[in-house]
């Protein structure tokens, strides 16, 4: 519609200022890429816990907060440095103004975390008894509560979803970019929990049984075929907004975001999946590791295109 | 009461006053703009024709910028103005994101978000905004929209039919009208956004939001030592890289 005015009016821009590029960057997508890690490997943590005994899975107990812990303080960290006042954070305490998402996100984040903190603290403490020495009241206040752990992880399994959700809320918010408009961002970002939830897993997984291994291999096909088709749904069949296909039209086009995306589906979405199909009857903890590492990178490359891209049109 | 802002494009002439009241009254720094005026070359040659678009603020009624400010830096005012606080704005960029008329800026001294007030202040003590004074041709037109006898309403009465606001489809109820406008001025889409293609500069997009010179760690560090590259002077080297040409491209 808009293209046939353009080639019947011959309009173009002669005098204007400078327009900003692109304002959420790199570290925009680390901190949703560090977060899907963070509440994925929760969201398939629990499940694995609940579905196998404790020999079966030795270390998940301690090792899933522990990652989800990092990944978790990854995302908070490139959250405040991509802050323009870093030390105005605490405002978002001090002045919540709840009808924003990056409040109640911000909110929610900060909880999780500190559960996530005591479970793993708790998961240490009693995988390793000789953790903190004798003298260590931390150490010694987690052991003698260790029942604490299975009271409050099911509130945090049940946190973990809407903290993985939140950003899709962000970004529905930000109605000036309207290819994240789309209600699949909700599920885009629950799928790459799991994709990067169970890749981190598998990446530590080497002592598991190899039915647990079979399990991650098949959350991995699941997310990755699931979050593929709906990038492809978005890509090439669904009616938009003249916005949201001028905005798809900087990968249509060809160029450096339409090689990064392409690159991502590729290496993090297609390759993944038969690597790790390939690993569901003979159990190759190296094929299904490559698989993992492939699809952490292809999801941050995927995720760093669609962040990209919208901020790339004029909005006026 | 409710503000409103109008602006007749078959009277403005593209003199770039109102930009210029805006950014002295204001105090804007170099690389940033509250109000601008885009000339779009509209045909082809012979049959051509200039058009001039003051573009600001649209003060929506709602206003996404408002929604999405996670601590209240961006708020209404009682007479409808979206005012900002800039000594809350904790620089998150969600209000730049939100506004989908690109009129937010992250103002590159005070590293924060910033726009169009409709010259809060000077209302305040009974005067018209900057821009409506300085506009030779009287085209900008500013005043209480819910008052049927103000000047601004009577306009809209009159030109009933050929009153338009930007985007009406994203549903922010602007109180920023235009008379005279078409698709091709006021829809960013309908026009040609060529990069380096211009009369008298680039049109370009920048490298940079906020200041130039503030990376990362400045960030932290500002409050302790200062950074005093931040005047206009540290934007005034247009060769050093501060504006690429590879982005935009509609």
């Amino acid at each position: 519609m808009v293209e046939n005015t353009i080639q019947a009016t011959q309009a173009v821009v002669t005098l204007d200022v400078a327009l900003p590029g692109i304002i959420w960057g790199w570290m925009i997508t680390l901190n949703m890429w560090a977060k899907s890690i963070g509440t994925g490997v929760i969201l398939v943590g629990a499940y694995l816990l609940y579905r196998y005994k404790k020999e079966e899975t030795p270390n998940l107990r301690w090792m899933m907060p522990l990652l989800s812990f990092v990944a978790l303080n990854v995302f908070l960290l490139f959250t405040l440095v991509d802050l323009h006042q870093p030390y105005r954070m605490i405002n978002i305490f001090l002045y919540p103004h709840w009808t924003s998402a990056i409040t109640v996100g911000a909110w929610m984040a900060s909880l999780f975390t500190l559960l996530v903190t005591i479970l793993m603290v708790i998961g240490a403490a009693d995988a390793f008894p000789r953790l903190g020495g004798k003298k260590c009241k931390v150490t010694a206040m987690a052991r003698n509560n260790s029942g604490f752990y299975e009271k409050i992880f099911p509130f945090v399994v049940f946190l973990a979803i809407p903290v993985t959700m939140y950003t899709a809320i962000i970004m529905a918010e930000s109605s000036a970019r309207e290819l994240w408009q789309a209600p699949t961002e909700m599920m885009q970002m629950f799928l790459a929990a799991l994709m990067a939830g169970s890749a981190a897993l598998i990446l530590s997984s080497g002592s598991w049984n190899k039915e647990a291994r079979r399990d991650l291999s098949l959350i991995l096909m699941f997310a990755v075929s699931a979050s593929f088709f709906m990038y492809m749904g978005e890509y090439f069949f669904s009616f938009k907004s003249s916005e949201a296909e001028a905005t798809l039209a900087y990968i249509h086009a060809g160029g450096e975001y339409s090689a990064e995306f392409w690159f991502g589906m590729i290496l993090g979405f297609i390759i993944p999946f038969f690597l790790a199909a390939s690993t569901v009857k003979n159990d190759n903890k190296t094929v299904l590791r490559f698989a993992a590492i492939l699809t952490l990178a292809g999801l941050y490359l995927a995720k760093d295109v669609w962040l990209k891209i919208p901020q790339m049109l004029p909005l006026s | 009461m409710k503000l409103g802002f109008l602006v007749d494009l078959n009277l403005c002439m593209g003199c770039k006053g109102c930009e210029i009241a805006c950014k002295v009254e204001n105090e804007v720094p170099l690389s940033s703009w509250r109000l601008r005026v885009k000339y779009i070359d509209i045909g082809s040659f012979p049959n051509t024709s200039r058009s001039f678009t003051p573009l600001r603020c649209n003060h929506c009624e709602n206003a996404p910028c408002e929604r999405i400010c996670p601590v209240s830096a961006l708020h209404y005012l009682e007479n409808g103005i979206v005012n900002i606080d800039s000594s809350r704005c904790i620089g998150c960029a969600g209000c730049m994101m939100a506004c989908p008329y690109g009129a937010i800026y992250m103002d590159p001294e005070t590293n924060t978000a910033d726009k169009c007030t409709y010259c809060a202040h000077r209302i305040e003590s009974g005067m018209m905004p900057a821009c409506v004074v300085a506009c030779p041709v009287e085209a900008n037109i500013f005043g209480d929209v819910e008052d049927e006898h103000s000047y601004i309403s009577r306009y809209i009465m009159e030109h009933q039919g050929n009153i338009q606001v930007r985007k009406p489809e994203k549903h922010t109820n602007p109180k920023h009208y235009y008379v005279g406008g078409g698709t091709q001025t006021l829809n960013p889409l309908a026009h040609q956004r060529l990069e380096g293609y211009g009369l008298f500069n680039n049109v370009t997009h920048l490298a940079h939001n906020g200041d130039p010179h503030h990376g990362v760690i400045d960030r932290f560090l500002a409050p302790f030592i200062g950074h005093e590259t931040a005047d206009n002077k540290a934007f005034m080297d247009f060769d050093a890289g501060q504006t690429k040409s590879k982005e935009g491209g509609h």
